[in-house]
C-alpha cells in the first residue's frame, strides 16, 4: 500500500488559518489501512484543529467525509453538490487525492494533511515500513524476492557495500542490509554464484528519472 | 469505607480502559474539560491482557496533540489502580483536581460559553 | 538483463593499461606504496600544495578523495589535476552518490584529458554522514558497474550506449574492498566480482585487526585473485586510543580489536601516537612478506605530515623510478 504519516498540526494549522469553514476529507483506501487518513483519523484531526481554533478563540467549522478512494474520478464525484459549501478542503489521502480533486474542482482550494512517504507494508502492529521503489523494472526474482533498488541505501546492484555492519545498513542501526539478507539466503541456498556477475546498468526511463508515468490498458480504455 | 474525592470530577464507567479512545479524550477537551485522566488497572492485571496498556499509548498520543498545539499535555493523564483501592482512587482524584486548579481553566472554551 | 563479459577487458600482457607511475611500480614487481590526500573544504589552494610536499617522493600515487565521508571539499578531478602540475601522481577517486552516468563519463574523459592516468572507483559514504544530509543521492550506477564503466571505455573505446569515444581514457583503475564489512565469507566473492568487473589494483579499508586479514587473504590467494588484480593493503596510523575506540565503534565496517586499544592505552603519556606508528611499521613489515599483497595504501587522515617519516621508517626509500 501507499504509506503516510500526518502532518504536524503547526502545519495544518498554518495551512487553514485563514479559513472559518472547512471540510476534512478522509479515503478509505490506502491510507484507511496504514491509520493515517481513515474515518478514525479524520475525527481525531477535524477535533484537534477544533481545539487549537478554539484555544486562539476563532472558532472553525469543520466537517468530515471520508470517501472510497480520493484516486477514482467517480468517487471523487459524490462530492460534487458539497464540495463548494466550504472555504477549503484539506484531504487525508496519499499525495493522488488532493490532486485528483484539485483537477475535479477547479474552483476549490485542497491542502495536504498527509506526507506520503513509500510503497510498503506493516510489518508488525504500527510499524510500516518500505519494499518498493516503484521503478517500473522488477527484478526481485534475482535477489530471492528481496528489492535491492528500494531497500538499500545506495540501491546497489552489487552490494553489500563496505559499511554493512551484522546485519545493519551503515544508516541507521534500525535499517536492515538489504544486501546481507540476499547474500545470507543465497549462501543458505547454494546459489551463490547468481550474485557472481556484473549485472549490465539498469535502464531508469520506465523510473520516474523517465518523466511522468502513464499506464494504458487497451482493453479497458473507451 | 466512605471517601470523599472533588465533586467536579465526573466518573464515566467502561468495562475495560481498552474501551477509551482518542476521540473520548480529545472530545472531553474540546467540549471545555479542564482536564481528563483514565484510571485503569494495574499493569500487568488487564482482565482482558492489555486493554490498559494500549490505552496509555493513547493517552501519550492525546498529550502529544495537545503539546503541538499549545495546551499543558497534564490536562490529561492516565494512571493505574486496582478496584480495591478505593483509598489510592480519592488520592489521584485530589491529586489530578489540584493539579488542574493550578493549571487553571481549560484555553478551549467555545465562544457562547466564554 | 545482459551478462557483461569482463574477459573482453583483459589487454595483451606487456602493453600498459595507462602507463601511469603505479602501474608500472607495479608491474615492475616492486612493493607499491601510495597515500591519500584530501582536498580543502574550499578552494584553499596554498593548503592542498602543502599536504602536496608531504606526500611528494615519498609514495608512488596519490589517491585524491572525492568528497569523503559525504563531506563537501574542492572537487577530486581539480584538486588531482593540481597535483600533477606539482608532479605528483593522483588516483583520482569518483564515487557514484553524487554523479549521473552522464556527469560520470564526462568526468573521466575530463580527467584523462587533464592527464590523470589513476582512478578509482567508489559508491561513496551515505550522504547522511556528511554536512549535506538533505541532499538528494544519485546512484544511477554503483561501484562495479562504475569500474565496468571505466575499463570498457579504455579497452573497448566505447562509451556505455556503444558509441565510439573519439580519444578513448587510458586510465588504470582501482577499486576499494573491504574484509572486515559484513558478510565477511561474502567479501572474497565480492572483491572477485569486481576484479571480474574489470579492477586492475585494490585498495583494502584501513586494516587493524591482523587475524582476520590474514583469513581473507588466504581465501584471496586460494582463489588465485592476486595473479589477476594489484592489492594494496589500507594502513591508517592511530593517533590515540581515543581514536582508536571512536574508529571502532562509531564506523561502520570498521574492526578495531580490544587488544589495540589497550595497546594504545598502555603506551606511556604523550606516546600513543609514536605507539600507533610502531604498529603500523609492523603492519607494513608483515604486508611485505604477506603472499598476496603487492603494495601499502597508507591513509593517513589530516596527518599528511607524519607520511615522510613513516616511510622512511618503513624502509619504503626510495622509492623505486620505472
Amino acid at each position: 500500500m501507499i504509506v503516510a504519516d500526518r502532518k504536524s498540526l503547526e502545519e495544518i494549522l498554518s495551512m487553514i488559518k485563514d479559513y472559518k469553514n472547512i471540510m476534512v476529507l478522509g479515503c478509505k483506501g490506502c491510507v484507511t489501512v496504514c491509520n493515517v487518513g481513515g474515518e478514525k483519523e479524520v475525527s481525531i484531526l477535524a477535533s484537534a484543529l477544533r481545539i487549537a481554533r478554539q484555544k486562539e478563540g476563532r472558532e472553525i467549522n469543520i466537517d468530515t467525509k471520508v470517501i472510497e478512494r480520493q484516486c477514482d474520478n467517480e468517487y471523487v464525484a459524490q462530492l460534487k453538490e458539497t464540495v463548494g459549501n466550504y472555504e477549503a478542503v484539506v484531504s487525508m489521502a496519499c499525495g493522488v487525492g488532493p490532486q485528483f480533486l484539485s483537477e475535479a474542482y477547479r474552483e476549490q482550494k485542497f491542502y495536504p494533511a498527509v506526507n506520503t512517504t513509500f510503497f510498503g507494508g506493516a510489518v508488525t502492529h504500527g510499524i510500516w515500513e518500505e519494499r518498493c521503489a516503484g521503478c517500473g523494472t522488477c527484478i526481485i526474482h534475482d535477489f530471492d524476492g528481496l528489492c535491492p533498488v528500494a531497500r538499500c541505501a545506495k540501491s546497489l546492484l552489487h552490494g553489500p557495500c563496505g559499511g554493512s555492519s551484522k546485519g545493519k545498513c551503515e544508516i541507521s542501526k534500525e535499517t536492515i542490509c538489504i544486501w546481507d539478507s540476499i547474500v545470507s539466503k543465497k549462501m543458505e541456498q547454494g546459489r551463490l554464484n547468481d550474485l557472481l556477475k556484473v549485472r549490465a546498468v539498469k535502464d531508469w526511463r520506465t523510473a520516474r528519472d523517465g518523466g511522468p508515468r502513464r499506464s494504458i490498458r487497451e482493453e479497458l480504455t473507451q | 469505607m466512605r471517601l470523599s474525592y472533588p465533586s467536579n470530577i465526573k466518573v464515566i464507567q467502561v468495562p475495560c480502559t481498552g474501551r477509551v479512545d482518542i476521540l473520548h479524550l480529545l472530545n472531553a477537551i474540546e467540549n471545555g474539560a479542564d482536564g481528563v485522566y483514565v484510571a485503569g488497572c494495574l499493569e500487568g492485571e488487564c482482565h482482558y491482557l492489555t486493554g490498559n496498556i494500549k490505552t496509555r499509548k493513547k493517552v501519550n498520543y492525546v498529550k502529544k496533540i495537545l503539546q503541538e498545539i499549545g495546551i499543558e499535555p497534564e490536562r490529561v493523564e492516565m494512571f493505574s489502580l486496582s478496584s480495591a483501592m478505593g483509598l489510592k482512587f480519592a488520592e489521584i482524584a485530589r491529586e489530578m483536581n489540584e493539579k488542574i486548579k493550578t493549571l487553571g481553566p481549560t484555553p478551549v472554551r467555545k465562544k457562547e460559553a466564554a | 538483463m545482459s551478462e557483461i563479459n569482463s574477459e573482453n577487458n583483459v589487454k595483451p600482457e606487456g602493453d600498459f593499461k595507462s602507463g601511469s607511475n603505479l602501474e608500472k611500480v607495479l608491474r615492475a614487481g616492486h612493493f607499491a606504496f601510495t597515500g591519500e590526500c584530501g582536498p580543502p573544504k574550499g578552494a584553499n589552494v596554498h593548503h592542498l600544495v602543502e599536504k602536496f610536499h608531504h606526500l611528494k617522493g615519498n609514495v608512488d600515487a596519490v589517491n585524491i578523495t572525492d568528497n569523503q565521508t559525504a563531506v563537501v571539499r574542492m572537487s577530486s578531478l581539480a584538486a588531482s589535476h593540481l597535483m600533477i602540475d606539482h608532479g605528483l601522481e593522483p588516483n583520482f577517486q569518483m564515487v557514484c552518490r553524487d554523479r549521473n552516468r552522464l556527469a560520470i563519463t564526462s568526468d573521466i574523459l575530463g580527467a584523462y584529458a587533464l592527464g590523470i592516468r589513476n582512478m578509482l572507483c567508489l559508491s561513496g559514504d551515505h550522504q547522511s554522514f556528511g554536512n549535506h544530509p538533505e541532499a538528494k543521492n544519485v546512484h544511477d550506477i554503483d561501484s562495479m558497474q562504475l569500474i565496468n564503466l571505466v575499463t570498457t571505455m579504455r579497452d573497448k573505446e566505447e562509451f556505455l550506449n556503444g558509441e565510439k569515444i573519439d580519444v578513448a581514457p587510458k586510465l588504470f583503475v582501482g577499486a576499494a574492498c573491504n574484509p572486515f564489512a559484513d558478510p565477511f565469507e561474502y567479501r572474497v566473492y565480492r572483491l572477485a566480482n569486481k576484479i571480474a568487473a574489470g579492477a586492475d589494483f585494490i585498495q583494502t579499508q584501513c586494516i587493524y585487526n591482523m587475524d582476520k586479514f590474514r583469513t581473507f587473504m588466504k581465501q584471496v590467494v586460494d582463489m588465485g585473485l592476486h595473479e589477476k588484480c594489484y592489492i594494496l593493503a589500507g594502513v591508517t596510523p592511530m593517533k590515540s586510543a581515543r581514536m582508536a575506540s571512536f574508529m571502532g565503534k562509531m564506523v561502520p565496517g570498521m574492526d578495531v580489536p580490544e587488544s589495540l586499544i589497550n595497546r594504545l592505552k598502555g603506551a606511556e603519556k604523550g606516546k600513543q601516537a609514536e605507539e600507533g606508528i610502531k604498529f603500523a611499521l609492523e603492519q607494513i613489515e608483515e604486508f611485505k612478506e604477506m603472499k598476496g599483497v603487492a603494495g601499502v595504501h597508507l591513509m593517513a587522515i589530516e596527518w599528511e605530515q607524519m607520511v615522510p617519516e613513516i616511510a622512511e621508517r618503513a624502509g619504503m626509500l626510495p622509492r623505486p623510478v620505472v
